[in-house]
């Protein structure tokens, strides 16, 4: 390898590139993206945009469809294309945690992830823990008063699930060190522990 | 005649206790809407644009590029050319787009010109401030046991006095400490989603100030207070910097009513932080004489400190904190810095005239190699007489908690376990906490149905909660028996949550509407019963005869008494002197205890006990989380958080998430919380709770600190570079 | 964020063809540095090339002779793989990461390539700034200690660089061209660059990192030590070392001692390996090959502490990896 250090030239007119502008139907209205423009099948294209195309998104168990720009954030997708506002936006990057949703089972901060990358992939939020029985999560987190103002707790609960996936049997050492890629401002770290701690052991007695 | 009291201890059925949250369910499946969460149809959305000058003259704004960006709705100059920026962030204009991102092209398009003006902002740096024409003379205070001779100069014999008194001090400490800017950080940042429709405003607003912001709003938009609706079920964070609509909620209404469409306005992360607020800093000499014994005798202090661009900031009164000896000189002087202005934090003043001053009488103890357990109950003569015994007594329990006396060393004498040494430090403070003003009125629905109104707000307390306890006791029913409906100025006015104020205002002004309405329910009760209404108690969801429990009605039954229409009752609770209700006036002690580890400067929270009083106790849990927070408040801006500024440019450094160092959940050491409520405080009825406990940490664990090192770290956040660079200061 | 296209490759040689167009073109990761800096308009590509859909990215592969790690495979895939466990320096690394999301969503490659955290940078003033005057005169308590003459003041923020190059690990590039390919030392993807305009990762346009690649650990001893403000982790480190030792009949016969956070690039200590290499490890000589780390250091007007991180950074990796007692928290 030489590492000479300069910029190769750049090349111009990628065969394959594919703008597909002007195609599809305009997408229901969404302060995501604007009608023109809007293309369709970002599924399957190497090249979209830099205007609005329509996807699927399977958030919750269901599957929606959206008009989404490229730089359209999976946060964004969910909180203004189908108004599910449990994500919250707290940082500019993942640093909070406070967008925390599981992909495919695996969680990651929806304000850094685009939306046109999550297209086929299995989106879970805060929201799928509501219902008629409290998921265990979240029932450990009222019950030991884990919330405050409550802005950053959608994030958690969606972070300790995914924790608990992975450390079923999580000592409170464990939870400690496992635990901080959520930021909290009014302080709840305190009625977390506990709360993480009750929901590993009525995991061990069920 | 309706008497306005709380039950006893013995006769109550869930006021006291610990309850889960009513609305907690829906903040822990995300399905509470905070005004970020309102999403109408056709809203757009505004973004705005901050000065990247921290102090210039804006020469011109041309938004003409802006205006022709695809998707770009709107846009407005926020200031003039001529307009002179004192703060970096301050808004310059507004873009309103289809889109985020159309929004975002938009402000990247507006071209402005700025000239640069002098720049200040370090305040820290008083002979600087002096020099650059920054510093003022504050407000200052001298309070001498002598007086002087007749004839005497004044100025003459405060010094010769002062001098006397330090040479017959068995121990002098001077000192010097400090305490970094910080900012609210809410992680809701602040700002509205706003409607126009029909000639009138609903403005979500994320505010601690419900009833208060409609007027604002209403004002310069030309509209009564009638004409708009603030609304607010949930907020995500406001420590003080919410209470007014500000600029940029009224520019949102404005918005929303020249665009005839809903609008959405809510500041980045980074604008947050550097114009919505922040703590003032505290920086102080000070100097302490003590007898043989510990106690203070003098002291003399000057602190300065910023408030941002008008100067200001940290009051006169706070110093010194809690312990005041009989003769005390205090100086003050504000320096004008081209920072954002600061607003209410958590307990205004009392954080940093705790920090810079218990410090001092922790000092004390070191240079008299005592135990400051000893030194601080020694100088519990030097606090007011009515609380002595309680903080007494909070001391005992908090040394208990902490296993003090087992654990206590010298400090700077504690074994070593490698680099790392561990140290204890404690702190004591005291808060009004005193209700607001609250009107609440409540609904009983012929089918039993239990509602109640008021223009409060949940800050993360348990607003809610506590409403519904109150209610839920008056009348005999389960908590959730009562819907609680709050967060819009449309229902009876209640004052802004803070300053402790809101347990003590809603609890009061539910009590009350309770009990007046009970008292006309209770009138047909009696006549149905053929009982008299003044011996009816309402207690297990029946409402029956004390003299005579067999002769009763349940609850619905008794509602269904009120024949069509619901009975609707609004009151006003009487906080103040004469209330049995509620009352203000609280203390309380901290005791932290660290590890430091001498050859990094790394700073770890081993145990943080609390012992708090706050009068009758509502509700248990949320008091206690209350408390939990607060010191996981105190352990973040006494280990991490602290503004910075570049000193040359005035930019501030650290504005996002990222670089604004707070604790996390790995870094809370272990926390214990403990309730004082013996019947004397119970018998004082409901006082605020989220201040007090917020005030002591920074003294506490930088007490604890000194205590391993053996050497004062001076100034909050002790960052490993603080500890490393204090350490060698030491050495060298 | 600015407008761009978004481009999803499903293969290597599309990747490569799909960044080679007229405008400017960004690698997209796992998201967790590049996103932020686009959103604060920082870097503002015209064409993001999304790499999630390249398979043959995210697969590790592991044998008596190599592990192969590739660029998309998470920080948990790594930590989580068996072959991982006879790295400890990679895995120490990789366990200090505090923040779930992070590991969870990050990549090996991102990791590497993520850019400064340089306050000035992130601001908006350019990576060099003023050529470094910014820095120098202004806070620069996190910035860099070692190489910092020149205007590059920032340190590189990599967490797993210092380890992996001192486990001596390579990286195989893609590009510029379809079919081009390169494999190099990790340590030479980094550079201390000299103009505004020249990146501080060796990558000509269109090229970007596929692999990496970990040599057979042939019994060498290794570890890697952070020092932290924070407890968990989730940070940045103030400091950081890795050291991997050949030892043979109790002394250090080879040793690779890395700063991390401390130089613009992670930063090979000659001084330290000089130090140790002929002798045991033992508090002593760990603590004269700290010593010696730091004996070329060149502090800025905020930074004089992070000098006496550097050697207890080094001291407590050396013992670390000796299994010997480190300090400390641990």
């Amino acid at each position: 390898m030489s590492n000479v250090g300069k910029p190769a030239p750049n090349k111009s007119g990628f065969s394959r590139r594919a703008f597909l502008k002007g195609s599809g139907a305009a997408a229901a209205a969404s302060a995501l993206a604007t009608a023109p423009g809007v293309a369709e099948g970002a599924e399957t294209s190497l090249v979209v945009g830099p205007g609005g195309s329509t996807i699927t998104l399977d958030v919750n168990g269901q599957s929606h469809k959206l008009a989404v720009e490229p730089r359209t954030t999976l946060l964004e997708a969910l909180r203004y294309g189908l108004n599910v506002t449990g994500p919250k936006p707290i940082s500019v990057d993942g640093s909070s945690g406070g967008s925390t949703v599981l992909i495919d089972g695996k969680p990651a901060s929806a304000n850094s992830v685009l939306a046109l990358d999550c297209v086929g992939k299995k989106i879970i939020t805060a929201e799928s823990l509501a219902g008629d029985k409290l998921d265990p999560v979240a029932e450990a987190f009222v019950h030991h008063d884990a919330s405050q103002c409550g802005f950053c707790t959608p994030g958690f609960v969606i972070a300790v699930k995914a924790f608990l996936a992975k450390h079923p049997k999580a000592t409170e050492a464990e939870i400690r060190a496992g635990l901080n890629g959520n930021l909290c401002r009014c302080g709840t770290y305190g009625n977390i522990i506990p709360a993480v701690l009750d929901v590993v052991k009525g995991a061990g007695n069920g | 005649m309706v008497e306005y009291v709380w039950p006893d201890r013995k006769d109550v059925s869930v006021l006291g206790g610990s309850h889960d949250k009513i609305d907690g369910p829906a903040k822990c499946t995300g399905t509470a809407k905070y005004s970020y969460d309102i999403n109408p149809p056709k809203m757009a959305m505004a973004r705005v644009l901050g000065c990247p000058h921290a102090h210039c003259k804006l020469k011109s704004i041309d938004t003409a590029a802006a205006e022709k960006i695809k998707g770009v709705v709107a846009v407005r100059a926020l200031k003039n050319a001529g307009d002179e920026i004192k703060w970096q962030g301050d808004l310059i204009a507004c873009v309103v787009g289809e889109t985020d991102g159309a929004a975002v092209e938009g402000l990247a398009a507006i071209k402005a010109e700025y000239e640069p003006l002098d720049v200040f902002v370090d305040e820290e740096d008083l002979a600087a401030a002096e020099k650059a024409g920054r510093a003022k003379k504050g407000a200052g205070k001298v309070q001498l046991e002598k007086e002087p001779g007749d004839g005497e100069d004044e100025a003459e014999f405060e010094e010769k006095e002062l001098a006397r008194l330090f040479k017959e001090a068995a121990a002098v400490v001077d000192g010097y400490y400090g305490i970094r800017a910080i900012t609210h950080m809410c992680l809701e940042t602040h700002g509205s989603t706003a409607e126009w429709k029909d000639g009138k405003v609903t403005s979500h607003l994320s505010t601690q100030n419900v009833s208060g912001t409609a007027g604002q709003i209403g004002g310069p938009l030309g509209l009564t207070a009638d004409d708009v609706t603030v609304h607010c079920d949930y907020i995500g964070g406001g420590f003080g910097s919410k209470f007014a609509a500000d600029s940029w909620g009224v520019l949102a209404a404005r918005l929303a009513k020249e665009l005839d469409r809903p609008v959405k306005l809510m500041l980045d992360r980074d604008l947050e932080l550097k114009i919505a607020g922040a703590r003032p800093s505290g920086f102080a000499n000070v100097k302490v004489g003590a007898n043989s014994e510990g106690v203070l005798t003098v002291w003399d202090s000057h602190h300065w400190t910023t408030g941002g661009p008008e100067g200001g900031a940290l009051s006169q009164d706070v110093m010194p904190y809690v312990i005041v000896p009989p003769n005390f000189r205090r100086k003050t002087t504000n320096v004008s810095t081209n920072t954002g202005p600061t607003r209410a934090w958590r307990a205004p003043n009392h954080p940093q005239g705790c920090a810079l001053s218990q410090t001092a009488v922790d000092d004390v103890a070191a240079k008299l190699g005592m135990d400051s357990l000893e030194v601080f109950r020694r100088n519990l003569i030097n606090v007011p007489e009515a609380r002595r015994k309680l903080y007494e007594e909070e001391m005992t329990i908090a040394a208990k908690l902490m296993d003090w006396q087992a654990k206590w060393h010298p400090h700077g004498k504690g074994k070593a376990n490698g680099s790392v040494v561990t140290g204890m430090g404690m702190a004591m403070h005291t808060w009004q906490g005193g209700g607001h003003p609250s009107s609440c009125r409540v609904k009983i629905h012929p089918d039993g149905g239990l509602e109640c109104f008021l223009g409060s707000q949940d800050l993360g307390t348990g607003t809610r909660t506590v409403i519904a306890t109150v209610l839920a006791e008056t009348f005999g029913l389960p908590i959730d028996a009562v819907k609680v409906n709050i967060g819009s100025s449309k229902y009876p006015p209640s004052g802004p949550s803070g300053g402790s104020t809101t347990v003590g205002g809603v609890s009061e002004s539910s009590r009350h509407a309770g009990l007046d309405a009970l008292a006309q329910l209770n009138e047909k009760v009696a006549e149905k019963l053929g009982a008299n209404a003044d011996d009816l108690v309402a207690k297990g969801g029946r409402i029956f005869d004390k003299n005579d429990t067999n002769k009763g009605l349940a609850w619905k039954e008794a509602c269904s008494l009120l024949g069509m229409n619901p009975l609707e009752v609004t009151s006003r609770g009487a906080p103040g002197r004469n209330s049995k209700l509620s009352s203000s006036g609280v203390g309380g002690v901290q005791m932290a205890e660290v590890a430091v580890d001498r050859e990094t400067g790394e700073v770890r929270m081993k145990k943080f006990v609390a012992v708090q009083d706050m009068g009758l106790v509502v509700n248990r849990k949320t008091a206690e989380s209350q408390i939990l927070g607060a010191l996981i408040m105190g352990i973040a801006f006494s280990l991490f958080e602290e503004r910075i500024m570049d000193a040359k440019t005035g930019a501030f450094l650290n504005a996002e998430v990222a670089d604004y160092k707070l604790p996390r959940l790995g870094d809370i050491g272990e926390l214990v919380v403990e309730i004082y409520e013996p019947d004397e405080e119970r018998a004082r009825g409901v006082i605020g709770l989220g201040e007090p406990p917020v005030i002591g940490p920074g003294a506490a664990i930088s007490n604890a600190v000194c205590n391993a090192l053996g050497v004062r770290v001076p100034v909050l956040p002790m960052t490993p570079k603080q500890v490393l660079d204090t350490l060698k200061a030491r050495n060298a | 964020m600015k407008a761009f296209e978004y481009a999803s490759p499903r293969s290597e040689e599309e990747a490569v063809e799909l960044l080679a167009h007229s405008g400017t073109s960004e690698v997209l990761a796992g998201g967790t540095d590049l996103m932020g800096l686009m959103k604060k308009m920082i870097i503002t590509p015209d064409r993001v090339v999304s790499l999630s859909r390249v398979e043959s990215l995210k697969a590790i592969q592991a044998d008596s002779q190599m592990f192969r790690i590739g660029a998309m495979a998470t920080l948990d895939d790594v930590l989580e793989h068996p072959a991982t466990r006879n790295y400890p320096a990679l895995l120490q690394a990789l366990q200090a990461h505090g923040s779930l999301q992070m590991r969870s969503q990050g990549t090996l490659g991102g990791e590497l390539c993520q850019r400064p955290r340089c306050w000035y940078f992130r601001n908006g003033n350019g990576l060099l700034t003023n050529r470094g005057r910014h820095v120098a005169e202004g806070d620069n308590r996190f910035h860099a200690i070692l190489d910092n003459a020149g205007p590059a003041k920032f340190v590189c923020p990599s967490r797993v660089a210092p380890a992996l190059i001192a486990l001596s690990a390579s990286v195989r590039v893609l590009g510029p061209e379809p079919g081009d390919e390169t494999e190099m030392p990790l340590e030479l993807l980094f550079r201390t660059p000299k103009h505004e305009g020249q990146r501080e990762h060796d990558l000509l346009a269109n090229q970007f990192v596929a692999q990496i690649v970990l040599p057979a650990v042939d019994g060498r001893l290794s570890a890697s030590y952070e020092v932290h403000h924070d407890a968990g982790g989730q940070d940045y480190p103030l400091l950081a070392a890795a050291a991997s030792l050949a030892m043979r009949g109790g002394v250090v016969a080879d040793a690779r001692i890395v700063l991390g956070q401390a130089a613009p690039t992670p930063w090979m200590s000659r001084e330290a390996i000089d130090a140790i290499v002929g002798r045991p490890i033992t508090p002593q000589t760990a603590e004269a090959a700290g010593e010696a780390a730091v004996s070329v250091a060149t502090p800025l007007s905020h930074n004089e502490y992070k000098v006496q991180l550097a050697k207890v950074a080094v001291k407590r990796a050396l013992l670390k990896a000796a299994g010997l007692e480190t300090g400390g928290f641990c």
